[in-house]
């Protein structure tokens, strides 16, 4: 997030197919997560940054060094560019032990110390009674861990991951959503790390950079790209629940007032508001607190107040989704325990309350 | 059987092993170049390598001789450079059992590289690996199977050899007369039981040669 490392703008056409680049791509140190729907052309860029695919115009620059420049017709090759990459689907070596595997990339060690190198490594990741199985015999969870002990062992200067967790089951994905964080803090290598997932981007991500069909969209620290997302395609993206058309009715005492549904919004303005103009707005179901009414109530002056009725309720893992309808349709999501203690049914009259800073306006 | 048996069957052996040598190298070369490049002209390559197959033996005995007879453009050049004899030779024979073994070698050879995936290649590639590095602990361990089938194919084709044999190394006992044409010999000559003993041998090995090639290809999971 500090010192920029790479620096990429470039081109890549598949014939008779999407065109995939990025525009002024800056990478910093930390994990860089590349978010956008499946075709976005997100594992066409990472692809692109290992030296496995070729641009055809553009540039590419790590820590001042040229690895692309379509000018010059020059690409550094994939063994020269010190990168660790684990695609999606691991691409484990099937006749090389986990050992093998994990050790494959320090031909240039001496043995002695490339097995100290290769112990230690399945030691951190909790792997060392696997080194003599083969890949086929190890479960998913243990597959990705190999894949990424031979990706970092060579302590590269660049990781890449390439939806890392999407091939796994959920309870597994989770688990190791949580380690792969502190992995990837403790190796503390600039990382670009490829999801679908926005709660994988939430929980893994410093930066993240919005790809939206075959192109970089936006940029900028997690939350804040969740937040306050550039256009309407990426707040879908970023799978913001509430998206409603309205209208800026006036700027006051530094406040936005938007129409929506016939019922009045305070918001926080962001930039490029015009008074009068259409508006998206966005609310994530995070955002919105939901209660019966009284002193909670009361004291929340400062919030949105909608009156709301319970349309329906879906649990999703330890959350619950409660669809509402008002002045127009919102979307919460509690904690079962919350929703067990507001003891929600379908047809309950609540208020719904939603900060200021917390109802975002986009432009269209 | 008889010294002079063993010795014609030991003699057919060492030389289908001789062309095998002098075929893996170039052969697994090409195999590897047909299977992982798209290149100009690359069919017309394909297509010459194929032609022993389907060219009648003889034929390609026949350009053997034209290539490598003292007057010919290789052989003349081996015979001043090195004083090297190829034609009515051993060297002869193990030259015609490699251009006929060669297709067999290099078609099998060459699906089996196509079918090793290439996300493999490509992630030894980011572990820094360079193309032979690749090539001799990915590829060629991978496409194993295929590839020892292939090496069995070419090694009973070559001891089956008869036509370009005949037509580039001649049928000289002791020198260059192999299984094939000892059976030709024999049965020339009426000999029928000896005819019948060399070819109750020649199916034996072929058996043996195809049936683990085919062992190899079966297994391939």
């Amino acid at each position: 997030m500090n010192a920029t490392r790479l620096i990429a703008t470039f081109v890549r056409t598949f014939p008779g197919g999407p065109e995939i680049g990025v525009d002024n791509l800056c990478l910093g140190d930390g994990v860089t997560v590349l978010f956008g729907a499946s075709g976005s052309g997100k594992t066409t860029i990472l692809r692109c940054l290992a030296g496995l695919d070729r641009p055809d115009q553009g540039q590419i620059q790590f820590a001042g060094s040229a690895w692309f420049d379509g000018a010059r017709r020059f690409s550094l090759p994939a063994p020269r560019r010190d990168v660790g990459y684990v695609p999606q689907d691991y691409a484990l070596f099937p006749h090389l032990t986990v050992a093998g595997n994990v050790g494959y990339g320090l031909f240039a060690l001496p043995a002695a110390e490339k097995t100290a190198r290769v112990a230690e490594t399945l030691d951190w990741l909790g792997l060392t009674d696997l080194g003599a199985r083969l890949p086929h015999m190890l479960s998913g969870g243990q597959q990705q861990r190999v894949a990424l002990a031979r990706a970092v062992v060579r302590r590269p200067q660049l990781l890449l991951l390439d939806e890392p967790l999407a091939a796994l089951d959920t309870p597994t994905r989770l688990h190791l959503r949580a380690e792969l964080r502190q992995w990837l803090r403790h190796l503390a290598i600039p990382t670009v790390l490829v999801t679908h997932d926005r709660f994988e981007a939430l929980a893994l991500g410093d930066t993240v950079v919005v790809m939206q069909a075959g192109r970089n969209v936006q940029q900028g620290v997690v939350h804040e790209v969740f937040s306050r997302p550039v256009n309407r395609a990426v707040a879908e993206l970023t799978a913001v629940e509430t998206i409603q058309p309205g209208r800026l009715v006036e700027l006051r005492d530094g406040l936005a007032v938007v129409a929506v549904g016939g019922q009045q919004l305070l918001a926080l303005p962001g930039a490029g508001l015009s008074v009068s103009g259409e508006v998206y707005v966005c609310i994530r179901a995070e955002d919105v607190i939901l209660t019966r009414g009284g002193p909670g109530a009361a004291t929340a002056s400062a919030r949105n107040r909608l009156a709301v009725t319970v349309q329906g309720l879906q649990r999703e893992g330890p959350q619950v989704r409660v669809n509402l309808e008002g002045a127009f349709p919102l979307t919460a999501l509690l904690t079962q325990a919350a929703c067990a203690e507001l003891a929600l049914h379908p047809g309950d009259f609540l208020i719904a309350l939603v900060k200021t800073p917390q109802v975002h306006l986009i432009p269209w | 059987m008889s010294v002079a048996e063993w010795q014609l069957i030991g003699f057919s052996l060492r030389m289908a092993l001789a062309s095998l040598l002098l075929v893996l190298p170039p052969g697994l070369a090409l195999a590897w170049w047909l299977a992982k490049y798209n290149w100009r002209g690359k069919s017309i390559i394909e297509t010459l390598v194929t032609l022993p197959l389907v060219l009648p033996p003889v034929v390609t005995g026949l350009v053997l001789l034209e290539l490598f007879g003292r007057h010919g453009p290789i052989g003349g050049w081996l015979h001043r450079a090195f004083g090297l004899e190829v034609v009515f030779t051993w060297r002869a024979v193990v030259l015609a059992l490699a251009a006929m073994s060669l297709p067999l070698l290099v078609r099998a050879a060459r699906t089996a590289f196509a079918e090793v995936d290439a996300r493999y290649e490509q992630l030894a590639r980011t572990l820094g690996a360079g193309e032979w590095r690749i090539f001799f602990t990915i590829t060629l361990p991978l496409a194993r199977r295929g590839v020892v089938a292939g090496i069995l194919l070419a090694f009973a084709r070559s001891l089956g050899e008869f036509g370009a044999t005949i037509m580039v190394a001649g049928n000289i006992p002791g020198q260059t007369m192999t299984l094939p044409l000892a059976i030709y010999q024999a049965v020339q000559a009426d000999d029928e039981a000896h005819a019948w003993l060399l070819a109750g041998v020649s199916a034996i090995i072929a058996f043996t040669a195809v049936f683990a090639s085919e062992q190899l290809q079966g297994r391939r999971a």
